[in-house]
């Protein structure tokens, strides 16, 4: 860098410093990113790519994606997810696997969304969910298929 | 404009009256009474600028600053003061107790008589005599003394180069704010506050009367009265990051509040000063020509004028803090040295013509 003339110097200081304090100005007028928690809590929307707990979204006729071949179970480097699986024959004659029950437990994951990608079918995702907190650990372990909820390709 | 002598006219002649107290009985009343009245005053503006430099540096950090103690955080700055006055003062072995324990007391005292020299309303000076501006300086420098013995006693490395830096940087900036506030003077002719806010009540606010050289005169003094408060981006002595907190790092409980204290009130006293020489202490803004307006303007009581202003300097330097980045102790120096006491000179001469000429209005 060459050397600046002394009064070149104090223009350019001159000038830097008053962006700056155009920069900061300009701050203080904008609206304030702080969250105020407990009381937003009814309009607080967390961003899409949270992570909060692992769900298996359901549609209106009570289905889900999973076809409950496991691949999240063997990515999962925690064994967080426990998948229970049965074979059901077709009424074509062909046997095929049917997710009976999914377990998962928030206790042990760590969100590292190994599972969501090794998922062939989009069938389970993070949501946006951010109170995660509880009294006891066994309230940590969740079934994520509802009750008598089928598969889509069933 | 109300003239606040008639009320301490009538309490001398009350004391002296109706009391029957003798001249020096009813002076000493009085004192106290001040005495009584600037030491709540310095408490209560020390409470507000705080809340203020949370709430005005969160508001240039996008942040919303205290908000939970009291609606809108208002009581947050009371829970701390209570919660400081509750904190244990310890003393610590191998430090000079006595020069420990008497170091905030000196900073404090330094800043509370600097801070009666300010000029509240007509009428309402404190301490004012026909040297003010004079003694309102050397008075100020006594603060210096109780940073550096502070940094002494502690015992302490971080406090002592703290303190030595504290003292390099406080003493050369005293020298370009008595340069800038000599130009101001040499466009007064006078010394005594009540007589340059009475000059500027008539003959408008000096900034305006002495254009060009009173507004770089009042730029350098931002810069230089921000170094000499230790506030960022000059706050080398209590930096944080290598010196943990400078000169008062050993002191805790009150005798760290003292500290505190006087930071906060260092700058509303830079600030007043800023308003009472710059922009006219408690006189009231003034068109020429406009007689109507300077009327209205005149109902406003000077105290609010006054306030007014010094809190609008101190936004002005809060602004200054929480936007620039730190200096090295070096380029302190040089800022001081190589541009702001050549400025400053330059400007007094400039002054001094301006004057001499009649340039000024």
């Amino acid at each position: 860098m060459e050397e600046k003339s002394y009064f070149g110097g104090i223009a350019d200081g001159l000038k830097s410093l008053t962006t700056g304090l155009k920069t900061t100005m300009r701050e203080f007028f904008t609206p304030k990113i702080t969250e105020q928690y407990p009381e937003n809590r009814a309009t607080n929307v967390m961003f899409d790519r949270f992570r909060g707990s692992l769900t298996m979204p359901h549609n209106e006729q009570n289905q889900h994606q999973c076809i409950g071949c496991g691949l999240c179970q063997m990515a999962c480097p925690n064994d967080t997810i426990k998948v229970t699986s049965e074979f059901y024959e077709t009424p074509d004659g062909k046997k095929k696997k049917r997710l009976v029950k999914y377990e998962y437990d928030l206790g042990s994951c760590m969100f590292c969304q190994l599972c969501t990608r090794a998922c062939p079918h989009g069938a389970i995702t993070f949501d946006q969910s951010y109170e995660n907190a509880v009294f006891d650990r066994s309230k940590l372990k969740k079934v994520l298929n509802h009750e008598g909820s089928k598969c889509v390709k069933e | 404009m109300f003239d606040f002598s008639i009320i301490t006219n009538w309490l001398h002649d009350f004391l002296m009256g109706t009391c029957g107290f003798a001249e020096w009985g009813a002076i000493l009343t009085e004192s106290v009474l001040v005495a009584l009245a600037i030491i709540t005053l310095y408490a209560v503006f020390a409470i507000a600028l705080i809340y203020m430099e949370r709430k005005v540096c969160a508001a240039f950090q996008c942040r919303l600053g205290p908000m939970r103690v009291g609606k809108w955080g208002l009581l947050q700055v009371f829970s701390d003061v209570f919660k400081m006055l509750t904190k244990e003062i310890i003393s610590m072995r191998q430090s000079d107790l006595f020069l420990h324990n008497l170091a905030p007391f000196l900073v404090v005292t330094a800043s509370m008589v600097t801070f009666s020299c300010l000029p509240w309303n007509m009428g309402a000076h404190i301490i004012d005599f026909n040297v003010g501006v004079f003694f309102f300086l050397a008075i100020s420098s006594i603060g210096v003394v109780g940073i550096l013995l502070a940094g002494w006693s502690s015992n302490n490395k971080y406090s002592l180069i703290g303190a030595m830096r504290s003292g390099a940087q406080i003493i050369s900036y005293e020298l370009s704010i008595g340069m800038t506030m000599l130009a101001m003077i040499c466009l007064t002719g006078t010394m005594s506050f009540s007589e340059i806010c009475q000059d500027q009540y008539v003959n408008g606010w000096n900034i305006v009367r002495g254009h060009v050289p009173a507004v770089i005169a009042f730029l350098i003094y931002l810069v230089a009265g921000n170094a000499e408060c230790n506030r960022g981006p000059f706050d080398l002595p209590e930096c944080e990051s290598e010196l943990t907190a400078g000169y008062h790092t050993e002191y805790s409980g009150m005798h760290f509040g003292y500290y505190y204290l006087a930071e906060y009130l260092n700058l509303f006293i830079c600030a007043g000063m800023a308003s009472t020489i710059f922009l006219g202490g408690w006189a009231p803004l003034h068109i020429y020509g406009l007689e109507g307006f300077n009327g209205v303007m005149d109902l406003v009581p000077g105290a609010v004028w006054f306030l007014g202003k010094t809190f609008f300097v101190v936004f002005l330097l809060m602004w200054l803090r929480w936007t620039f980045p730190r200096l090295r102790i070096d380029q302190i120096l040089s800022l001081e040295w190589k541009y702001l006491i050549p400025f400053s000179m330059v400007n007094l001469v400039l002054m001094a013509l301006c004057v001499a000429m009649g340039w000024h209005f």
